[in-house]
């Protein structure tokens, strides 16, 4: 499959797919890009016009924006962090022979069938609600102030949440990875005199370099875009205490009606996940070759 | 040193008794072959030893000293593995030293040993390619280099030729043969290809069902097996094994003759030649004798006889008698 007809037949027919992919990119792209230097506020829709670089110097002049670009990246690196680790841990522990292998895994897997919103639910009112949550009945239970997680460690609080949604991803395709490894490695190592630990740092984690890599890449792109979460519980508060990147947007968009600086909000997200990309790339991005 | 005596082993999966029940000696520096049909535990007796499974019962001595319940690093073993098991982000000289790694030895030790096993099997321009780079030998002769730079009591082998080409076969048998000579090392090599049980083993151990049929030097069990699955198994073309009438007239149950032991021109047996096959060196014929069934004859390269030939044949060599129950009788 690879003669010149072949190869200019196989480009004829993916054109169309590469045409309107090619489109449906560029359109909303466009549009944003023409929106973030208009003046469009809803709420007085007769007033128009060019306003240059304003909408994005507002952003930028904004207290909150520095903050909200900090939140966003805690928020990917701690989720990040939190599913890579104890995802790796999770998946070593169910990768070990045991009764109810399948049960356990689909156990494991669940979190991730909540949607988001519910799961914010969950975790807002059933664990960390400072009258009837669990953690609050447990900090009574040994004599101790619940801790009011939302108020007073809302950006935690929201890392948590999202980690126990993306957990069961990081350890689903780290144990797809582990279990590729062939157990001929493993013996061989072990014959070799290689401890458990070592086995681990020197056999284990470099075979499932790849894997960690497609985690963290595909994490990074969800992760940069959370916004159900925050939603559900803090609402970006208290104050901007828990207000991302998408969180100010949205707060532009919906609740100050001004579209023009929520479009120029959407452009520096978007050069921002552009920047972060870059450099999960150059730094990771080797691991994805064979 | 690498002395190693198993008493009465035993290794079950559940209820399947893979190992009913094997004593066993391997004395120090001899290379020992276990050859048997796939699926008749000689593979599961190697784990065994090397402390890769655990025995249900039973004890495994390593130079005297009760190694039953030792981890596998414990036991000074090195093993070759059937897939080479090689690690793959690893360049050739980062596998080699990785059991001297582990083992803790400093850094100018251990570069001296990864270059004197290097230059034995040939690898000093490979040193610094991944296993993927590699060819099948090669990536062999990285397992087997991975395995002596520990100076282990014994080499364990598991089948380590079965994924080599035919050509490239003979060449890493000779090799290990060459090896073991000048290393003198215990060697336990497992295999289901008997030519390579016959020409690298001081002794063989043929295995059936988790159970040792004969264990004895490669020319003790081809001249003598002991019964008709030691007899049926070394040798190939297979040994003719013929029953009834024929096999009375030598007061047996059952008689074996070899295909090599047979001549064609005149004799008492008359039959019609179905398959021939001509080496050049050999012509492997079947003959259907009447009476009797078809045999197995091996020629000499002259031999021409075709399809539907009408040729006579004759014992011409030991003819090996066994009793009822399949046991060799003297």
């Amino acid at each position: 499959m690879s003669t010149q007809s072949s190869r200019f037949a196989a480009r004829l027919m993916v054109a169309p797919s590469v045409g309107l992919l090619l489109i449906w990119m560029i359109v909303p792209l466009a549009m944003t890009l023409y929106y973030s230097f208009r003046l469009y506020r809803l709420l007085s829709p007769d007033r128009t016009g060019w306003v240059g670089f304003n909408n994005y110097l507002w952003f930028l002049n904004s207290p909150d924006f520095w903050l909200a670009l900090f939140n966003t990246l805690a928020l990917v690196g701690g989720v990040l962090i939190i599913t890579v680790v104890l995802g790796m841990l999770i998946a070593l522990l169910i990768d070990q022979p045991v009764k109810g292998q399948g049960v356990l895994r689909i156990l494991v897997i669940a979190p991730f069938f909540v949607m988001p919103p519910v799961a914010a639910s969950i975790w807002e009112n059933l664990f960390m609600h400072p009258q009837n949550g669990l953690f609050a009945a447990l900090a009574r239970g040994i004599g101790a102030e619940p801790i009011l997680f939302l108020e007073n460690y809302p950006m935690l609080s929201v890392i948590g949440i999202v980690s126990w949604e993306w957990l069961p991803f990081a350890t689903l395709i780290l144990l797809t990875a582990l279990q590729s490894l062939s157990s001929e490695q493993l013996e061989a190592a072990e014959m070799d005199g290689a401890s458990a630990l070592s086995r681990f740092r020197y056999i284990i984690l470099p075979h499932a370099t790849r894997a960690i890599t497609v985690v963290i890449l595909i994490q990074t792109i969800f992760l940069l875009g959370i916004f159900g979460e925050i939603f559900t519980t803090t609402q970006g508060g208290p104050g901007s205490a828990s207000t991302t990147l998408p969180y100010m947007i949205f707060k532009q968009a919906i609740a100050a009606k001004d579209i023009g600086r929520a479009a120029a909000g959407g452009i520096i997200a978007v050069i921002l996940a552009n920047i972060v990309a870059y450099f999960l790339m150059r730094s990771i991005g080797k691991h994805l070759d064979a | 040193m690498g002395k190693i005596e198993l008493t009465k082993v035993r290794k079950s999966f559940g209820d399947v008794h893979v190992i009913p029940g094997i004593d066993l000696e391997i004395n120090d520096g001899e290379f020992v072959v276990f050859v048997g049909p796939s699926g008749c535990g000689k593979s599961t007796l190697l784990r065994l030893i090397a402390g890769l499974e655990d025995t249900t019962s039973g004890t495994i001595e390593i130079d005297g000293k009760d190694a039953t319940n030792l981890p596998p690093a414990k036991r000074g073993l090195a093993m070759v593995f059937q897939s080479y098991a090689l690690y793959p982000h690893m360049t050739v000289r980062k596998n080699i030293a990785f059991p001297l790694k582990m083992a803790g030895m400093d850094q100018a030790e251990q570069d001296k040993r990864v270059e004197r096993a290097a230059k034995v099997l040939n690898l000093a321009n490979y040193l610094d390619r991944r296993p993927g780079q590699l060819s099948g030998g090669q990536r062999q002769r990285v397992a087997i280099g991975r395995a002596i730079v520990r100076e282990p009591a014994a080499f364990l082998f598991d089948e380590p030729l079965s994924n080599l080409d035919a050509a490239l076969r003979v060449g890493m048998r000779q090799e290990i043969s060459e090896l073991h000579q000048s290393l003198k090392t215990t060697m336990i090599y497992v295999t289901h290809d008997q030519v390579e049980a016959m020409t690298m083993a001081d002794k063989i151990v043929v295995l059936n069902a988790g159970n040792i049929e004969q264990v004895g030097a490669p020319l003790e069990l081809y001249n003598n097996p002991r019964n008709l699955f030691v007899a049926g198994f070394i040798g190939s073309p297979k040994m003719n094994f013929i029953t009834g009438a024929e096999a009375a007239k030598h007061n047996a149950h059952t008689i074996g003759v070899r295909p090599e032991h047979i001549s064609v021109g005149d004799g008492p047996w008359e039959g019609v030649v179905g398959l021939s096959e001509h080496l050049g060196s050999d012509s492997f014929i079947k003959v259907d004798v009447n009476g009797i069934g078809v045999i197995n004859v091996r020629g000499t390269g002259e031999l021409h006889v075709h399809h539907g030939d009408r040729i006579k044949l004759a014992p011409a060599g030991k003819i090996h008698r066994f009793d009822a129950n399949g046991l060799a009788l003297a």
